[in-house]
């Protein structure tokens, strides 16, 4: 009896002291390592999968990349950890990884008592329904008493929770742990309809049986700004963090890109120099050099490289820049001045 | 001998860090402390790095909103309901699929240890393949063979299997009429309670006299007649306050009557299949310790094969029975956890799984979930120890 409770208490309390040797700074840690630890999902295609050589591609995984690059001097210096959504939190809390970059939402509950801290927005995404055509079902508040597949420990579960009950209509989630579960089921037809973020859904579309078969509802129910996680408390490595964000963006915004960037360092513009570290000493402000934007952009690219390739309309998923493009192009894509 | 002149030898007490005895209290002491010491620091380790990382801790969430819904619920919950009450909704659903898996499985079990014994060869060659089979592949697997191999090829609500046109069978679950309760159904639940008292009294009796008389008595008719009997007349007499209100199929799925998932069909399933392999091995080993002899002397004073088995040899057997078969009751319940694989909400997919998730508390949710399967194995361990003492030899 003793023994089981010292044994609990032991499993309880090395999560504690993981964290407490880990703590020292994340960026001092990650410079002195060598590499960058991102956690990332078990696969979700545009966002963080492994392609066909084993390789972790998508827009999540481009940020880890981006993140070595800018912090170490070469991108591929990831180690990538796959995390079922309710790990996650836990991985980062211990310490196990250095960066969350795995289509997690912005909420106020897991910022204030999860211990963590958003970096910023790499996707603005909300939450939607796919059903089976045959259904004929158009219109998520014809849901009514349909079976809804969802997996576990993610925000799509409260969401469909509210919408759900405000729309008064009755429903039963049938909530699984792991992503490749509650599609199969989905597929199998355990369930009417399959909810997740609108742009996982035709990520996971394309894992179907029969994709054409299957139709995403218009309706987004939910706000799900995506993006990548710190630890609280470790507020250089939230900086750098957040910057980086900042400078993909700035970097679209001024038309550098990885091709023209070496061109770009000699532009007469203000901005774009300060970007490039040609004037100022803005990476030696956040602990880096001044080369710190010029290495992410010319070895993973702008942000608009970032989602053409991963998730824009030549993919397999397909997707409109909508509220992710620019703010000046209509979306709600916006950079901070660096300066 | 040689104890006896040591201590002839050895009158001079030896310096204490000699002494065996001293020895032994001070290591035990030191080896108590150190651990009470590391279990010390690790709590305060967790603590204060927890503070410091500005993780919130503590249990004040359980009476936070929870906000999100369970599909099925043997306690009232609504997505206002709180944490604390999510809890109970899991906590019921492990308990629930615990208390049929054990069922299940014991009956199972005690029927194939049997027939693996039969001197029918077929018999006994199925109850071996049944047991090797399924006792060596790993739950897991089997859990999602029945789940996703076996219950996922049944068809859509439209097109259900129809049975007696009131049972549903589809891949949302088997719909079944739900009894609703009206005014006057409290005499038939009272008719039931005596009918119980009456049927334990009469076999006590039967018992007590069998003993002092050697004359036997119907006990299973008697019992049988009288369960079935007075529940039937009082729900006559107080004009049937009970009716069925029955599945009907609206929109995708059926609406009214009851549910059995097939998520609950399929762990309880696997759950009971795969015990009742290990319970047959246990209850065969039970039997074989019997002594040939008690058998043959029970057929030289002229009882009959069945007689024998449930008189003389299963009274006997279980002494050896009971203690195997607790673990294995511990082991049904504590397998039940991996009903979160495939999706039945018991207390690790909605405890441990969402509110965690929700909350992110993971230290305060992963030591209650695992107090909870702690005191349930330590609860049926006293009740079959209980039950154990009870079944033990008694001297005459």
């Amino acid at each position: 009896m003793i023994r089981t409770i010292f044994y609990a208490l032991t499993a309880a309390a090395t999560a504690g002291l993981v964290a407490s040797a880990a703590s020292a700074g994340t960026l001092d840690d990650v410079k002195k390592k060598g590499f960058i630890q991102c956690g990332v999902s078990e696969g979700l295609p545009g966002f963080s999968a492994p392609d066909t050589a084993g390789n972790w591609t998508g827009l999540d995984v481009d940020f880890c990349k981006a993140l070595a690059a800018a912090v170490l001097g070469d991108a591929s210096k990831v180690k990538y950890s796959p995390l079922s959504a309710k790990v996650r939190f836990t991985a980062l809390q211990s310490g196990e990884i250095d960066l969350l970059s795995r289509n997690t939402t912005w909420t106020l509950v897991r910022d204030t008592s999860l211990g963590l801290n958003f970096a910023g927005v790499m996707f603005y995404d909300g939450q939607g329904f796919m059903v089976p055509k045959k259904l004929g079902v158009k219109s998520a508040k014809e849901l009514k008493g349909a079976s809804v597949c969802v997996q576990i420990g993610t925000t799509t579960e409260l969401n469909m929770a509210d919408f759900f009950r405000a729309n008064k209509l009755d429903y039963k989630p049938v909530v699984f742990e792991k992503a490749d579960e509650t599609l199969a089921a989905y597929d199998t037809g355990r369930c009417d309809a399959f909810t997740t973020d609108a742009s996982g859904l035709a990520a996971y579309r394309i894992k179907l049986k029969d994709p054409q078969g299957h139709l995403i509802l218009p309706e987004l129910i939910s706000k799900e700004p995506l993006g990548p996680v710190v630890r609280h408390g470790d507020d250089q490595w939230l900086d750098v963090n957040r910057w980086l964000i900042y400078a993909l963006l700035e970097a679209e915004e001024l038309g550098v890109d990885s091709k023209n960037v070496d061109e770009q360092k000699k532009s007469a513009n203000p901005n774009t120099k300060r970007l490039l570290g040609v004037e100022g000493d803005m990476g030696k402000n956040l602990g880096l050099d001044n080369d710190w934007a010029v290495r992410p952009i010319k070895q993973v690219g702008n942000y608009a490289e970032i989602f053409d390739r991963n998730v824009g309309p030549k993919t397999t998923l397909g997707l409109e820049r909508g509220t992710n493009a620019l703010w000046n192009k209509g979306g709600l894509m916006y950079s901070m001045p660096i300066r | 001998m040689a104890v006896e002149r040591v201590a002839e030898r050895a009158p001079a007490r030896p310096p204490v860090w000699n002494d065996p005895r001293f020895r032994a209290i001070f290591f035990q002491a030191l080896v108590l402390a150190l651990v009470i010491g590391v279990g010390a620091y690790l709590v305060n380790n967790t603590l204060t790095n927890m503070e410091k990382r500005g993780i919130a801790s503590g249990f004040g969430f359980l009476g936070t909103t929870a906000g999100f819904s369970i599909s099925t619920t043997l306690v009232p919950y609504t997505e206002e309901s709180t944490y604390g009450r999510a809890f109970l909704v899991g906590l019921a659903n492990t308990l629930l699929v615990s208390v049929i898996g054990v069922f299940f499985a014991t009956i199972l079990g005690f029927i194939v240890g049997i027939a693996r014994l039969s001197r029918n060869w077929l018999v006994a060659k199925l109850a071996a393949v049944y047991i090797e089979t399924l006792r060596n592949i790993p739950l897991l697997l089997q859990i999602f063979f029945w789940y996703f191999a076996v219950l996922r090829n049944l068809p859509s609500p439209r097109q259900s299997f129809i049975l007696f046109d009131i049972f549903y069978l589809n891949i949302r679950g088997l719909n079944t009429p739900a009894p609703v309760f009206e005014e006057g159904f409290g005499w038939v639940l009272l008719s039931a309670v005596v009918a119980v008292a009456a049927a334990v009294s009469i076999v006590r009796w039967a018992r007590r006299r069998r003993e002092e008389t050697g004359r036997p008595f119907h006990t299973v008719y008697t019992s049988l007649a009288i369960l079935f009997g007075l529940p039937t007349l009082a729900t006559l007499l107080a004009g049937s306050p009970l009716h069925w209100e029955y599945a009907v199929l609206e929109g995708f799925n059926f609406q009214g009557g009851m549910v059995m998932s097939p998520e609950l069909v399929a762990l309880v399933f696997s759950l009971s299949t795969y015990t009742a392999s290990f319970i047959g091995e246990i209850v065969r080993a039970g039997i074989m310790a019997v002594n040939r002899g008690q058998t043959e002397a029970a057929y030289a004073v002229g009882l009959s094969p069945g007689l024998t088995l449930r008189l003389v040899v299963i009274p006997q057997a279980l002494r050896v029975i009971i203690p195997p078969l607790t673990s294995q009751y511990l082991n049904l319940t504590k397998n039940s956890s991996l009903a979160s694989a495939i999706a039945y909400p018991d207390l690790v997919l909605v405890f441990a799984g969402t509110v965690l998730n929700q909350t992110g508390q993971a230290v305060e949710i992963i030591a209650i979930t695992m107090a909870v399967y702690l005191t349930i194995s330590l609860l049926i361990s006293m009740f079959m120890n209980w039950y154990n003492r009870k079944m033990a030899l008694v001297e005459r």
